[in-house]
């Protein structure tokens, strides 16, 4: 894994909501085709960490490079290149609710593509399949359920093959089989597109499963306070914090209740 | 379970002893809804006298107990911490120990940065500055950014759905026909009425046409068609962004490339702009027709009569300075429903207040933007 070359370099990051520090001094690199996990307890911060890493923030300090390019001080141009790249899969879906599954996935398509509308309608059914939600073009996101909601997200996510995907909690309110057959699902796309993931999560079985590298986030020091892969850290992190998350509390017993 | 009206009264029991221990003795029920002595009482026992050392409990009258008898507890704690006096939780219930150790096993968090003292008013009115100040510049860019895409689109550069308008069209346009019908034509008939009230002392009913006519086609017509669309259609621009935002759906088009401002805010404003004017000209013909039937039904006016003295008064000028005021309300309209709706929080709360506000805003917009046109036309001889 160490010869992979950096496809994603986080650099002095600081995070903010106005005064309120969320994190500091974040430094880690993501290297290509790597599942990268971003971990720790809730309110630490990790989805606002996605929001930074996929530009929907601005950081209070320091900078994200894609391949060695900086994504805060480039080009507005050069910036839209940049998260072309991207695919994106929000906590809920964020399907387009006024548009059918469908014309959800066609929408980057249109846009960026040259294609007619029957390739485009052929691309469609091919996603939709690959998630297993073939023949349901025509629904509209509120008439199926959240798990197909999701799933309905990754296709979206995939439209454009981006190199690079990002997940948003992909198990969270997912029944256990269901998130495993998207691990599945995230596992294979890596391995037949090529694609870096960099997910946020903290569902322990799927963090084992697929991580193979990660970042640990602390809501107390408001730092990360561990990187590496998840394995490694389970069996040889110092920090008591990060292996009693790791094992659900059991490591050091945890408080005496309960 | 029927229990007498006396035993739903909790009881307390405190004592100091001779060793520096105060000990506070609970019985019968203590619940929610029992009335429950305060801990004013054990907080003042900890204050006087010998000033006791230790806080111990007995608990063997207590029959029933819930989160009353916790709340009872955490204040007592909370004193006796402040006053360094040591607290002995043995002679409570097992179960009562154990909630009471999970509530106190993690401390308040104090940087979450809404607790601190209610800030003065000068810090308050300094608070109050900075987000006008902060609220305008994020309008000035929403207004740069809309100016930007409407360049974009009369370069045919703008990305947009064409369904999407079409579908805002037929929302904005054909489906606030009834509301406009019914309002305008009533406010016809108001007009008409408080004319006739004053003209008919002089005789000069028919001058109600010209009232009418002319009211409505250079002010109440763009007027009441915006007013309307301000609380029809600026509303459910703000909700629909706001759920949007809410939903991440706008995360989503952003993080594609795709400016929410040219796919979700384009198209709207244009529905308005183009709407508005249509809106406008059938607003002014039903409050003539309003104003007409007060004529002949209370004035006793001819028909033929009552239409030629109308088409006599209106020019063409005003019924021109009428439609481009409505064009204006109609992107103002819009401007105020989408910015509220592209502001919008993260909660649901957050979109019931982005739609009220796009409401006020709206109608605050048309009202100045009405007072600034009525001088410039004035101005410009229109």
């Amino acid at each position: 894994m160490s010869a992979t070359q950096a496809r994603i370099t986080v650099r002095d990051l600081d995070m903010r909501y106005g005064e309120r520090l969320i994190q500091r001094d974040l430094n880690f690199t993501i290297g290509a085709g790597e599942i990268f996990v971003i971990m720790g307890g809730s309110g630490c911060g990790k989805s606002t960490l996605l929001r930074h890493l996929i530009g929907l923030v601005r950081p209070a300090r320091g900078d994200v490079l894609y391949d060695g390019e900086s994504f805060w001080t480039a080009e507005p141009e050069q910036r839209d290149r940049i998260m072309r790249r991207f695919g994106v899969l929000y906590q809920a879906g964020a399907l387009w609710s006024s548009l059918t599954l469908a014309e959800n996935v066609a929408l980057p398509l249109g846009e960026y593509t040259r294609l007619t509308s029957s390739e485009i309608a052929e691309l469609v059914s091919l996603k939709l399949a690959l998630v297993g939600l073939a023949g349901f073009e025509e629904f509209y996101p509120a008439e199926i359920s959240g798990g197909m909601r999701k799933r309905a997200g990754l296709a979206r996510a995939m439209a454009l093959d981006p190199d690079i995907l990002f997940f948003d909690e992909p198990s969270a309110g997912l029944d256990p089989i269901s998130s495993k057959l998207l691990d599945d699902l995230i596992l294979e796309l890596r391995d037949s597109l090529g694609a870096t993931v960099v997910m946020v999560t903290h569902e322990l079985a799927s963090i084992f499963a697929i991580g193979g590298n990660s970042v640990f986030l602390d809501a107390e020091t408001k730092t990360m306070i561990a990187s590496g892969s998840p394995t490694d850290l389970l069996e040889h992190s110092p920090d008591p914090k990060v292996r009693r998350f790791l094992t659900r509390g059991q490591s050091d017993g945890g408080t005496s209740h309960g | 379970m029927a229990t007498p009206a006396t035993a739903r009264t909790a009881g307390l029991v405190v004592e100091g002893t001779a060793d520096d221990t105060l000990v506070v003795r609970l019985s019968g029920p203590w619940t929610t809804d029992a009335r429950r002595p305060s801990s004013d009482a054990v907080d003042h026992q900890l204050g006087v006298g010998g000033k006791p050392r230790r806080v111990t409990f007995e608990s063997a009258g207590l029959t029933v107990w819930d989160s009353g008898l916790l709340t009872f507890l955490l204040q007592l704690i909370a004193t006796a911490e402040v006053r360094g006096v040591e607290i002995d939780r043995r002679g409570l219930p097992d179960g009562v120990r154990r909630l009471l150790a999970l509530a106190t096993a993690v401390p308040q968090r104090r940087d979450t940065g809404n607790a601190g003292p209610t800030p003065s008013l000068l810090a308050r009115i300094g608070v109050a500055t900075l987000d006008l100040a902060r609220d305008t510049s994020a309008m000035l860019a929403f207004l740069g950014e809309a100016s930007v895409a409407f360049a974009r689109l009369l370069v045919g550069r703008a990305r947009y759905r064409r369904s999407d308008l079409l579908l805002i069209l037929q929302e904005v346009g054909a489906q606030a026909l009834p509301i406009v019908s019914l309002i305008s034509f009533l406010v016809g008939v108001i007009l008409a009425y408080v004319g006739a009230v004053q003209l008919r002392q002089f005789g000069a009913q028919i001058y109600v046409a010209d009232l009418v006519g002319i009211g409505m086609t250079r002010e109440m017509g763009a007027m009441m068609a915006a007013v309307i669309m301000a609380g029809r259609t600026g509303a459910a621009f703000a909700a629909q962004l706001g759920t949007m935002q809410v939903n991440e759906e706008i995360d989503a088009l952003t993080t594609l490339g795709i400016s929410p401002i040219e796919f979700l805010v384009l198209p709207r404003m244009l529905a308005l702009a183009l709407m508005m004017p249509l809106l406008c000209l059938y607003a002014d013909l039903l409050g003539l027709v309003g104003g007409m039937a007060v004529g002949l039904g209370m004035l006793d006016l001819g028909a033929t009569e009552y239409y030629v003295r109308t088409i006599g008064a209106i020019s063409l000028a005003d019924c021109v300075a009428g439609l481009i005021k409505a064009s204006v309300f109609g992107v103002l309209v819009a401007i105020a429903g989408c910015l509220r709706g592209i502001q919008c929080g993260r909660s649901s709360a957050a979109v019931g207040a982005a739609t009220t506000s796009a409401v006020v805003t709206g109608i605050v917009l048309i009202i100045v933007a009405d007072a600034l046109t009525t001088v410039i036309f004035d101005l410009l001889g229109l």
